[in-house]
């Protein structure tokens, strides 16, 4: 019953994870949509790992991993983002701006 | 009982992951995504997963939250943290839903999977934390693989540097008043954070906590002693802090090396030797994985906008 | 008898809780609001903290919680301080 739920709450993070980056034109929130899908995915994952025979320390070992790989791929983005900042005084990729 | 607390949980993590994505304005997303971090953390102790709830709230809301936060300031001095009006993009929800309909359906057609019997492996791993002795030693290639990528994340963020401010400290220049609460509290965090974090490395071996969730609360400790000011954020050239980098990987490395020469193969660990290895091998990966995630944190070295 | 103090203090701690939050929303200056935060909040945690202990099997556990609500009020203080600070500076900018 809980597991249930608990996968589908990580379905429905997925969801919201793509619509923020794709209907998010900030890069900033992009990424924050980007650690939603990514979070919403290890939940699913966690909770169909938890539905076998008792607890399984491989899944879970994975999920710190892609944890800690989501923070390192979320920081190289960030400094793009600061970095097209800078360059450009905007957080919006160019051809996105225009068609807002 | 218990489903109405998973229930209301998962009320609020949704709630609150709409509000990182519906919400108006950047800042408020950030905060949002703190908070959903948190809940999340509780989510996977109702779980069981203590091991992933510890990393969840340690990695993904205190280390990205600050992440965000900091970049958020610099976007905000560079004027561009305001966001243009939102609102409902049609094909993006349809996208949306499609997704998160198709994973709610896989969750009701996929078979239930039988976990691997590690009853018989574990005594063998040398650790009595199940989680420990699959990231250390039955599947150590990803955890070493997984090393190297923080480093070349941290290759990727320097790069980004500009050439005149390469010798400079890492991160923005830190102003904290000389005697002022945050000064003091940087005084007083560290040695109760060291500790706490150490602990959570030797207690990883055989209960909840392991390298990765050390190296984090190490992180942070370090983080705030560098914005309280009572430690200088490091230069790239600095050979000690890129040593630190380096160790972890490289001791990797080595008992892997040594596991193909002495043992069965790379990064095979003979049962005799298996504690002292992986101790050690978790000790050396703490300390890099601490200066590494430092460093991502306090990002490329800068020297603000006076030039912007 | 440890159950019936474990709900009572747990459920003072909520009212404060409640109370912090109430005061989050309603009160109209970022000091106003701070103050009913950190101190409802605070107050809160330690009868959530009390209250909980007495569930606690043995002494190491009570020191845990102990600390953990030292280490909160430490980190809440600081922070409501940098936000006011924060908030001072901005006020007298314009």
């Amino acid at each position: 019953m809980s597991l249930t739920l608990f996968a589908l709450t990580g379905a429905a993070l997925v969801g919201l994870g793509v619509y923020g980056l794709l209907a998010r034109p900030h890069m900033l929130r992009r990424i924050i949509a980007f650690n939603l899908i990514g979070s919403g995915l290890f939940l699913f994952f966690g909770a169909a790992a938890a539905r076998g025979t008792g607890l399984d320390p491989i899944p879970q070992a994975l999920i710190i991993t892609g944890i800690v790989v989501a923070l390192s791929a979320s920081a190289l983005a960030v400094g793009l983002v600061v970095a097209l900042a800078r360059s450009s005084g905007t957080a919006y990729l160019p051809d996105e701006e225009g068609r807002l | 009982m218990s489903v109405a607390l998973d229930i209301t949980l998962c009320a609020l993590v949704l709630g609150v992951g709409w509000a990182t994505v519906a919400g108006h304005g950047v800042f408020r997303a950030v905060i949002f995504f703190i908070t959903y971090g948190l809940l999340l953390a509780i989510v996977w102790a109702r779980l069981g997963a203590y091991d992933v709830a510890l990393a969840e709230a340690a990695i993904s809301a205190g280390l990205t939250g600050v992440l965000l936060l900091a970049a958020h300031g610099r976007l905000r001095r560079l004027n561009a943290s305001q966001e243009v009006p939102l609102h409902l993009n049609l094909p993006a929800a349809v996208v949306a839903v499609g997704i998160a309909a198709g994973l709610g359906w896989a969750w009701f057609a996929l078979p239930a999977p039988t976990a691997p019997d590690l009853s018989q492996a574990l005594p063998q791993s040398g650790v009595g934390n199940p989680v420990t002795a699959v990231l250390l030693n039955f599947r150590a290639w990803d955890t070493l693989l997984e090393s190297v990528i923080l480093l070349a994340a941290l290759l990727g963020l320097w790069m980004l540097a500009r050439d005149h401010a390469w010798d400079k400290p890492l991160g923005l220049p830190y102003h904290a008043r000389p005697g002022g609460v945050l000064a003091s509290f940087g005084r007083v965090l560290p040695p109760i954070g060291l500790i706490f974090g150490v602990y959570l490395v030797w207690a990883g071996a055989d209960t909840t906590g392991g390298a990765f969730q050390g190296g984090t609360v190490l992180a942070a400790v370090c983080l705030v002693t560098i914005m309280a000011g009572v430690l200088h954020a490091p230069r790239v050239e600095q050979a000690a802090w890129r040593a630190a980098l380096v160790l972890g990987p490289g001791v990797f490395v080595l008992s892997g090396i040594a596991g193909a020469v002495f043992a069965q193969g790379f990064l095979a660990l003979p049962p005799a030797l298996a504690k002292p290895a992986i101790v050690t091998i978790e000790a050396a990966l703490t300390v890099s994985i601490a200066v590494t995630l430092v460093l991502l944190v306090i990002g490329p070295p800068d020297e603000g906008e006076q030039d912007a | 008898m440890a159950d019936l103090a474990t709900y009572l203090l747990t459920g003072l701690g909520l009212v404060f809780f409640i109370a912090g939050t109430v005061g989050l929303v309603r009160f109209p200056d970022q000091f106003s609001r701070l103050h009913a935060l950190t101190k409802g909040d605070n107050l809160g945690l330690g009868f959530i903290a009390l209250g909980v202990a007495f569930q606690a099997e043995s002494w190491a556990q009570l020191a845990m919680l102990a600390l953990i609500w030292v280490l909160a009020l430490l980190a809440a203080g600081t922070v409501a301080q940098l936000v006011a600070r924060a908030a001072l500076t901005e006020q007298d900018k314009p």
